[in-house]
This record gives structure tokens, C-alpha cells and sequence, in this order.
């Protein structure tokens, strides 16, 4: 304008000069009107740029960093999980995974790319509307190697370019569920996990430890993924890197367990339902964990198909509960040496006391059966431990009354949780005055007591519990808290005071119920004091059965807890055999995994000098047949040479 | 006839200049390492062939030019039709045509012819407003090359010529009863046509003019030239260091684009220093109208001025995502040779206009 101003300002001088000619004056008041309209482009033009550039310029600036920043996640492995010798029981194996980057992402493009990598297009679309907030997505793991090749012919500016391929750890466990309920399982977070407190830090998208070992440690094993920033331009060529983010991996996990215990539990409780827990009294280390039926770990790696998980979810015969630490069922006779200690402690029996089995007793009106029909005759308390004479128990828990055998067994653990580091552990029940009151607002009928003498009625336990209980009892009255992961120091959970005498008397028994014709004989070792009890529980009282329609669910449950040697134990051993109608059907579990934990420690006593720590197949006692079987006993890679 | 050298619009010349230097100096940072690395000296030949074009068309009288237009006005027809015939198809639309070593976009030169047209005949109306059969003759005109150059497809250089039609009508005198009629008219059925469209048949009617011309979609384009912009910021990225030029996010940067290259590279300092010059060239084209000794002079500056202002409207409201994508270049700044000697062709009748200024 000013120049304007000026150059008028002359003009009006030459004006003589103009007057001659055509002079346009008509036309001022309109070249005054397109002079404004010039100024009006030019603010609503610099308001623009004003707009854009100065009032919000992260917005364009992120928006420019996103557009040539392609940032791809250096997923971190996980920890490896390891035996106590750090043998390998889980390890990770290299593969690729398929991303989406929801930035790119055609939904035009969903329904070829799930097309080629044969994913359900709706599933694939759900997820993607609801990990809203995820800028990249993975969608597939495990690629196979002709689906990378179609990705990597298909990612392309031109055809898919939001598809991104990333190196991923897939998780190796070992197969047929070798230790399937110890080691767990991982899978991709869940939408009600993430809204827990415990899961603060974890996105969707994430996986993590869904059971067992996996889930306990999930912050010890899952490491801290990394990330590469790529410059690229407009075709995603990447142009060069600009930053690298190391992924952390995660730290391997050394657990208490012995594979040579493990695989022998394992193969002993082929083809049977039920559980093996081997664990060293002193400190409570767990050697051994076998809960059958299992499932495969593998199948749940990633992303578990529908129809596996339910088949594995319906299955009546529950798979996936880990029965060692979850089953909750009556512990029979095995319940018989906790009521020994109790009635000799509190003076109601001494080791002289009699009473005389008939094969039956009448209490209160009713008449309770001796597992042995034609009776024990006159018996004490070597003898009825040794041979389970439940008349006997039946008075001793008569003179006990409920509330006092209550004090005795929650002392050895029943009716609390052991403190495993595995996730819900059960707690079971140990049926008390006062407990009967909190849960039905009922008297306890003296009646009841009797049952409960021979671990019928309401008590429950787990193997574990049943295992650390008895186990307790032969380390001296010691309860430490049965534990997974080496390198903790074992933590004294319980000690009773009892009199060495008193507690002397109840292992003789259950010395006797291996070594003096009882009723685990089967488990007797060569030079070995082995000591145990059987039990032949009920099933009818059951939680976990109640309700199967499975007619072989109604036969008895076999128990079996052995604990050697007697002087001092070092390995405790439990068998449950479910519906194993008969209790000397347990005792071969247990005396198997006895017989390789003793037979192991021959061999490296012998081998003391050359240390060489490797896998050798167990020898079994019964079944020497299965010697062959137990090279084809699927260990994870590296173990079996 | 003319004075001297030293009457030339200087300050027109100086603002011209610096502007062209911005260009050549933004189409060398944005196609650095790119397959366009030499538009920039390339540039810098049709800069100074711009200026003896310029020079010569300035030596002329443009009454005598004037005299001669409808002979222009064929061949630029003629031209026209030629391209249509024999013309280089490129993007998917036919604007170029070969002569000696160049393609020459035709549609460029045609505005040129346009002005002059409208000139001659506002000047030839001897009443004081215009009656309707001279909109109507003035209309046909103009829409012949329009329709022509639509057909190429271009419809952004074929809106160029309305501001060059409606501008000289203005000035020229409209009884305001036919400005409210023609108002009224275009306000009722313009939106009204709009609306009974399906919006299957707006695609098709947008994509009938355009059927190729991008094929990531415009709205790609518009959001990466506004990210460009925005990520400019106040200051700039600096020359070279933008990403989304250098990245290849946004589209022809040296080119329709240029702004927003120069907008991520400069910031809002360098867009406002940019558009204050373009704002000084346009009042200087005014100048020129205000001082004009006749009508026709005053016709051809403002034909100039209302050409250049929309040109600088619409691709930098595009750069801003305030106007849609029509792919018309940036005035002196962007790339190209037939765009660069027709405004300095307009800028050569402008100067013609003022050195003609006091000559009886």
C-alpha cells in the first residue's frame, strides 16, 4: 500500500498531462474494492500458516516423526526355566511374527491378508477395534515359512505396507505335558488381567505367564522388549537407523526341580489320573510335580485355537488343574499318622494301649466298617498304623474329640495352604467345632469325629498338603514351605514340640507299613528305610468328582506318602491314584521315584570325582520294559543325547 | 515509443526477482537426491528467458497487440486442438505439446490471449455497462479454451481464466440488477444442483474431471502438505532438512507443492516474508491499472492482478488445506517453464501498459 500511496502522490503532479486522455476514473472505487479483497486472501491465507504452524505444531511435528519413523519392537526372549542341575526345561525358539501398524492399516486389506495367513477375518477385526490404543499389532505368530514369503512379496507401498514382519521368541516346552502344570503356560494378556492392579505395567497385546511357574515369575522371566527406530520415506524404504534399543531378555529361572525324578514320576503315572510330589523334608524343596492328565503347552504359545482350548476346558477330566496342589479329596489313612501323634501326645493312647477290632465298631447308633472285614483281633498302635486298622483310629479320635485332632492337623498344614509358589493353590479342610459353626451354623456331632478319625467326612487335602503334612512328621516335627525356585532359603513355616518318643512311635509305624508285610510293602528298597502310609479314600465326599457322570469316578481314590530314609529323611514322595481302587496301586509310584532318587545319588557318590552332569534314563524296578520306553520319554531339547 | 530502460517498474522487476530466487532456491532443497536434481538450474534458464520475453513483449505497444488479438485468439484455438490432437499424454492428461526441445503446456499461454481479449472487447463496448449479449459473447470466449482445456483433463488451469473474465466484467461496469441476478442465480442453483447429485455421482463427477491425476487419493495429499506446513513450525526445519519433503511424503514438492516445502523448511517467518512479496507484486500489478493512461491498459493490469491473486489463492490454500486440490502452480516460485514465461509474458504487458503511460 504504500508504494501504492506513493506512486499516486506523483501521479497527481503529472495530472495536465493525463487529463487528455481515456482516464479509467470510474474505475477507482472498483481497483479500491479488488485491493481489499487482496488483503482479505492474503490474511485468510497467513491465518492458515498461523493456524498450522504456530498456534499447535506438535501435532504436525509428531505427525511428521510417525510418518518417517518406523519404530519395530526388539521383542526380549523370555528366561529360560531350568532344572536344579540347570538342565533345560523350557526354552525359546526363534521365529517370526506378522505386525500391523494401525497407522497404515486399510480395513479394505484385512480380509486378504486373514485370507493368506488363514485368520478369521472378523476375529482379526475385532481385535484390531479393540486394541484401539496399540499402535502395532500382532496378529500372527509362528509364521510358517510360506506365509513370510507371502508377506515379504506383499509389503509393498502398493499392496499391503502396513504389514510388518518381527523376529519373536516362541516359547518351548517340553511335549506330551512333561511338567506341564509346574512350568505353566504363557498367552497374550487378557482384558480382565489388564484391569488388576498387578498388571500396571502391561499392555494389551503383551504375553505373559497365564499358570504355573510362568505366571509365579512372570516379572523374574519376561524381559524388558526393545525397540529400533528406522528412518524410511514414503514407499517404506528404510532410509537408515536412528536409534536401537536392546531388548533385555529375561532372566532364566533355576527351579528345585530333578528331571531324572520328574521323567520317572512322569512315566509312572502314564496312562493314570491323578499326582506325584516328591519334595526334600529338609528344606522343602520340590524335586518332582506331576499332575495327570495333562495338556501341551505348546498349544497355548501364542494364541490357542478355540476348539483346543475347548476340548481342553470341558474335558470332565479337568486337564488343566494341577492336581498336586489343587485336587481337594479325602486323604483316607493317610490321614492315620497325624491322629497317632495327636493321641500320644495329648495321653489319651500310649504305645501299649489296646483296643480289639472286630472288623467293625458302633459309635453314637452308628456302625463303622474296618477296611478289613474279618477284623484285626487285639491291636496297638505299631500294628494299626502298619496294617491301617480303622477301629482303632476310630476310638483314638473318639477320646481325641474333633477340636483336639483339629489342633494336630492344622499343626501339620491340613486346612491351610502350603505356600507353594505356584499360583491358586487350595487350601482344603480340616472340619472343626468352630469351623462347622462358621459354615452352617451347626453343633458338631461327636458322630462326625469318627469319620474324620480315618481322613473321611469333611477333611480334604491336596497332595501337598498330605506329603508336607507326613513329611513333617518324619523330619522331626519340622513344616517348611514346599517351594519351587532354587536359591531361597527355606522358611520354617511350623515346628511342634513334641516328644521325640511320641514321635519316634509313629514313624516305627510307618516304617512297619513298608517293611513288616503292611500295607505299602511294594515300596520296600534294598538297604533303604523307607517309611510311609497308604491310604483308600472314599471319593462320595469329594468336591472335585461330585457330580461326574463318569461311573469309574465313584471307585476309590489310592493314596500313598513314603518318606525315607527313617533316621533322617531326605526325599518325601506322595501318589494319588484317582479311583485306584485300592491303595497298594499307589505304592509303585512312590517306589519307583524313590528307588531313581536313591539310585542317583549311588551313581554320583560313585561318580564324585568326574563331575559330569548328564541325563541317563532311569531304571525301573517293575517294569523293565519301560527302561526302552524311557528313551522315547520326550525331554526337552539338549537333555536326551 | 517507449522511454527508457529506466522506466520500467523497477519495484515490480525487484519483487519478481526475489521471488523467483526463493523458488530456485526452494526447487533445489526439495529435489535434492531426487530424480527432478536439475529443475533448479533448468529453472533458473526459463527465469532469464522469462525476463528477455518479458523485455520484448515491454517494447511493444500493447494497443498494436491489441489490435491483433483475434488472430491470437485462433491460434491459441488452434493450439489448443493441436494438443488435443498430437500432445504428450502425461498423469493421464493431455497438456503438452513438443516444440524444438520443449514441451510447452499450451493452456499456459491461452490466459495471455485471454486478457488481452477481454481488454479489446471491454474497450470496444462503447456504452457505459455491459448489456447481455455482451456477457454472453464474453462467456463463449472464455469458454471455448475453457471447455478445451478441461477436456485435457485440467480443470485447475481452466479456472484460471474465470478470475481473468469476471475481473474485467467488474471492472468494466455491471448494472447491479444483473449482478444480483447473475448473484442469485449462481447462489441458488449451484448448491441446490449440488445437492440433488448422489454422492456416488459427486465421486463420479469429481473423478470424470480428474480420473487419474493422483492416485493415493487427494486426501493423502492434503494431510501430508499440512503436516509439512505444520512441522515447519515458526522458524523451519532449515533448507534441506525437512522430512516430509525429503522423505517423499509430500507429493511434487518442487512443483504444485512447493509452498509447502517451503513452508516446512522456512516455518511461518519464511511463509509470511514469502507471501508479503507476493502481496507487493500484486498491488504493484495494480499500481499499474491505477496509472494506466486508457481503459485497455487498466483492463490488461487488472486481468494480470485478479490471475496472479487467484493463482496464489488456490495453491497456496490448498498448501493450507483451506482450498481443494486443483494442482495449479505457485506463481514464480514453482517449477516449470510454460508457467514461468506466461507470467513474465503477463508482467511484459504489464510493463508495456506502464511505459505507454504518458504517450498521447
Amino acid at each position: 500500500m504504500a508504494i501504492l500511496q506513493r506512486e499516486h502522490t506523483r501521479d497527481e503532479e503529472l495530472t495536465p498531462d493525463r487529463l487528455l486522455h481515456d482516464k479509467p476514473n470510474t474505475a477507482s472505487g472498483k481497483i479500491a474494492i479488488f485491493q481489499y479483497l487482496t488483503v482479505a486472501v492474503f490474511v485468510f491465507l497467513v491465518s492458515g500458516f498461523w493456524k498450522l504452524q504456530v498456534q499447535n505444531p506438535d501435532v504436525y511435528s509428531e505427525a511428521a516423526e510417525r510418518n518417517r519413523i518406523k519404530s519395530t519392537p526388539i521383542l526380549a526372549p523370555r528366561g529360560k526355566i531350568l532344572d536344579r542341575d540347570n538342565r533345560v526345561i523350557v526354552d525359546n525358539k526363534a521365529s517370526y511374527s506378522l505386525l500391523l501398524n494401525r497407522d497404515e492399516i486399510k480395513p479394505e486389506h484385512l480380509p486378504a491378508i486373514a485370507e493368506a495367513l488363514q485368520l478369521d477375518y472378523s476375529e482379526l477385526s475385532k481385535k484390531i477395534r479393540r486394541m484401539g490404543s496399540i499402535p502395532q499389532i500382532i496378529i500372527k505368530d509362528q509364521l510358517t515359512r510360506d506365509e513370510i514369503a507371502w508377506v515379504e512379496s506383499h509389503q509393498d507401498a502398493e499392496s499391503y505396507p502396513e504389514m510388518q514382519l518381527i523376529k519373536a521368541w516362541r516359547r518351548q516346552y517340553p511335549q506330551d505335558g512333561f511338567a506341564a502344570h509346574v512350568v505353566g503356560y504363557v498367552g497374550e494378556i487378557s482384558e480382565s488381567e489388564l484391569d488388576l492392579p498387578q498388571f500396571i505395567d502391561y499392555h494389551q497385546g503383551d504375553i505373559i505367564g497365564k499358570d504355573g511357574l510362568e505366571r509365579q515369575y512372570d516379572s523374574t522371566l519376561r524381559g524388558v522388549d526393545g525397540q529400533q527406530r528406522v528412518l524410511v520415506d514414503n514407499m517404506g524404504r528404510e532410509r537408515q537407523t536412528e536409534t536401537t534399543q536392546e531388548a533385555v531378555p529375561g532372566k532364566d529361572l533355576r527351579t528345585t526341580i530333578d528331571l531324572d525324578l520328574q521323567a520317572v514320576a512322569e512315566l509312572s503315572m502314564a496312562d493314570k489320573r491323578g499326582a506325584v510330589v516328591a519334595l526334600d523334608p529338609r528344606n522343602g524343596e520340590v524335586l518332582a510335580m506331576v499332575s495327570r492328565p495333562a495338556f501341551d503347552p505348546n498349544k497355548f504359545t501364542g494364541r490357542i485355537t478355540r476348539s483346543d482350548w475347548d476340548s481342553l476346558a470341558t474335558d470332565p477330566h479337568k486337564p488343566l488343574l494341577n492336581r498336586a496342589i489343587q485336587a481337594q479329596l479325602a486323604p483316607g489313612s493317610t490321614f492315620k499318622p497325624i491322629m497317632a501323634i495327636a493321641g500320644l501326645e495329648t495321653g489319651v493312647i500310649d504305645d501299649q494301649t489296646e483296643f480289639f477290632c472286630p472288623g467293625g465298631a458302633s459309635f453314637y447308633g452308628h456302625y463303622f466298617a474296618c477296611h478289613l472285614k474279618r477284623g484285626h483281633g487285639r491291636i496297638e498302635l505299631h500294628r494299626a498304623i502298619a496294617q491301617s486298622c480303622d477301629v482303632f483310629f476310630y476310638n483314638v479320635g473318639n477320646r481325641l474329640g474333633i477340636d483336639r485332632i483339629a489342633q494336630y492337623a492344622e499343626l501339620a498344614g491340613v486346612g491351610h495352604k502350603t505356600g507353594i509358589d505356584l499360583p491358586n493353590e487350595t487350601q482344603g479342610t480340616m472340619p472343626s467345632t468352630k469351623w462347622k459353626m462358621r459354615m452352617s451354623r451347626q453343633k458338631w456331632y461327636a458322630g462326625e469325629t469318627i469319620s474324620v478319625s480315618i481322613g473321611q467326612g469333611a477333611v480334604t487335602v491336596s497332595p501337598l498338603q498330605i506329603l508336607s503334612a507326613l513329611s513333617g512328621l518324619g523330619a522331626g516335627g519340622k513344616w517348611y514351605k514346599p517351594h519351587l525356585v532354587k536359591g531361597q532359603a527355606p522358611v520354617l513355616l511350623r515346628q511342634g514340640n513334641f516328644n521325640p518318643d511320641n514321635l519316634a512311635k509313629v514313624i516305627s509305624g510307618m516304617y512297619g507299613v513298608v517293611n513288616e508285610w503292611g500295607t505299602g510293602h511294594a515300596a520296600q528298597l534294598p538297604n533303604i528305610k523307607v517309611c510311609g502310609k497308604t491310604g483308600t479314600a472314599q471319593v462320595a465326599s469329594s468336591d472335585l468328582t461330585k457330580g461326574a457322570k463318569l461311573k469309574s469316578n465313584m471307585a476309590n481314590n489310592a493314596w500313598f506318602v513314603a518318606f525315607a530314609p527313617m533316621e533322617a529323611p531326605e526325599i518325601a514322595v506322595v501318589a494319588l491314584f484317582e479311583n485306584g481302587e485300592e491303595s497298594y496301586n499307589a505304592v509303585p509310584i512312590v517306589r519307583d521315584v524313590l528307588k531313581a532318587y536313591f539310585d542317583k545319588k549311588a551313581r554320583e557318590s560313585e561318580a564324585q570325582t568326574a563331575r559330569v552332569r548328564r541325563f541317563t534314563p532311569p531304571t525301573l524296578l517293575t517294569a523293565p520294559q519301560t527302561a526302552i520306553a524311557v528313551l522315547n520319554v520326550p525331554l526337552p531339547g539338549g537333555v536326551v543325547q | 515509443m517507449y522511454r527508457s530502460l529506466r522506466d520500467l517498474d523497477w519495484p515490480l522487476l525487484i519483487v519478481t526477482l526475489a521471488l523467483c530466487t526463493l523458488g530456485v532456491l526452494q526447487i533445489y532443497s526439495a529435489t535434492l537426491g531426487t530424480k527432478w536434481e536439475d529443475a533448479w538450474w533448468k529453472q533458473i534458464i526459463w527465469v532469464g528467458t522469462g525476463l528477455a520475453m518479458m523485455w520484448v513483449v515491454a517494447t511493444f505497444d500493447y494497443h498494436s497487440l491489441l489490435g491483433r488479438v483475434i488472430y491470437f485468439y485462433i491460434a491459441a484455438v488452434v493450439l489448443l486442438l493441436t494438443t488435443a490432437v498430437i500432445g504428450n499424454k502425461v498423469f493421464g492428461s493431455t497438456r503438452w505439446i513438443h516444440v524444438g526441445g520443449f514441451t510447452l503446456q499450451t493452456s499456459e499461454f491461452v490466459k495471455i490471449v485471454l486478457i488481452l481479449l477481454i481488454a479489446k472487447y471491454l474497450t470496444d463496448v462503447k456504452a457505459g455497462n455491459l448489456e447481455w449479449k455482451d456477457l454472453a459473447k464474453m462467456g463463449a470466449f472464455v469458454g471455448v479454451p475453457m471447455v478445451l482445456v478441461m477436456k485435457e483433463p485440467d480443470l485447475g488451469t481452466a479456472l484460471t481464466y474465470l478470475p481473468i473474465l469476471v475481473c474485467g466484467i467488474l471492472m468494466a461496469g455491471l448494472r447491479w440488477k444483473y449482478l444480483l441476478i447473475i448473484t442469485a442465480v449462481l447462489v441458488v442453483t449451484l448448491p441446490i444442483g449440488y445437492h440433488f447429485l448422489k454422492p456416488y455421482q459427486k465421486d463420479r463427477l469429481v473423478s470424470f474431471i480428474y480420473p487419474d491425476r493422483d492416485p493415493k487419493g487427494t486426501g493423502f495429499q492434503v494431510i501430508q502438505s499440512r503436516i509439512a506446513v505444520g512441522n515447519g513450525g515458526m522458524w523451519g526445519r532449515g533448507a534441506k532438512e525437512s522430512s516430509q519433503t525429503h522423505l517423499g511424503f509430500l507429493p511434487v514438492p518442487h512443483t504444485d507443492f512447493i509452498f509447502s516445502s517451503f513452508a516446512e523448511e522456512h516455518g511461518f517467518v519464511g511463509i509470511v516474508i514469502a507471501l508479503v512479496l507476493y502481496f507487493l507484486l500484486i498491488m504493484q500489478v495494480v499500481q499499474n491499472a491505477q496509472t494506466a493512461t486508457d481503459k485497455a491498459g487498466l483492463y490488461i493490469c487488472m486481468g494480470v492482478a485478479a490471475l496472479l491473486l487467484f493463482h496464489v489463492l488456490v495453491n497456496v490454500g490448498m498448501v493450507v488445506g483451506r482450498m481443494p486440490i486443483t494442482g495449479i502452480p505457485l506463481p514464480l516460485m514453482s517449477s516449470g517453464g510454460s508457467n514461468t514465461w506466461s507470467i513474465f509474458l503477463m508482467l511484459g504487458l504489464v510493463n508495456s501498459v506502464r511505459l505507454r503511460r504518458f504517450v498521447n
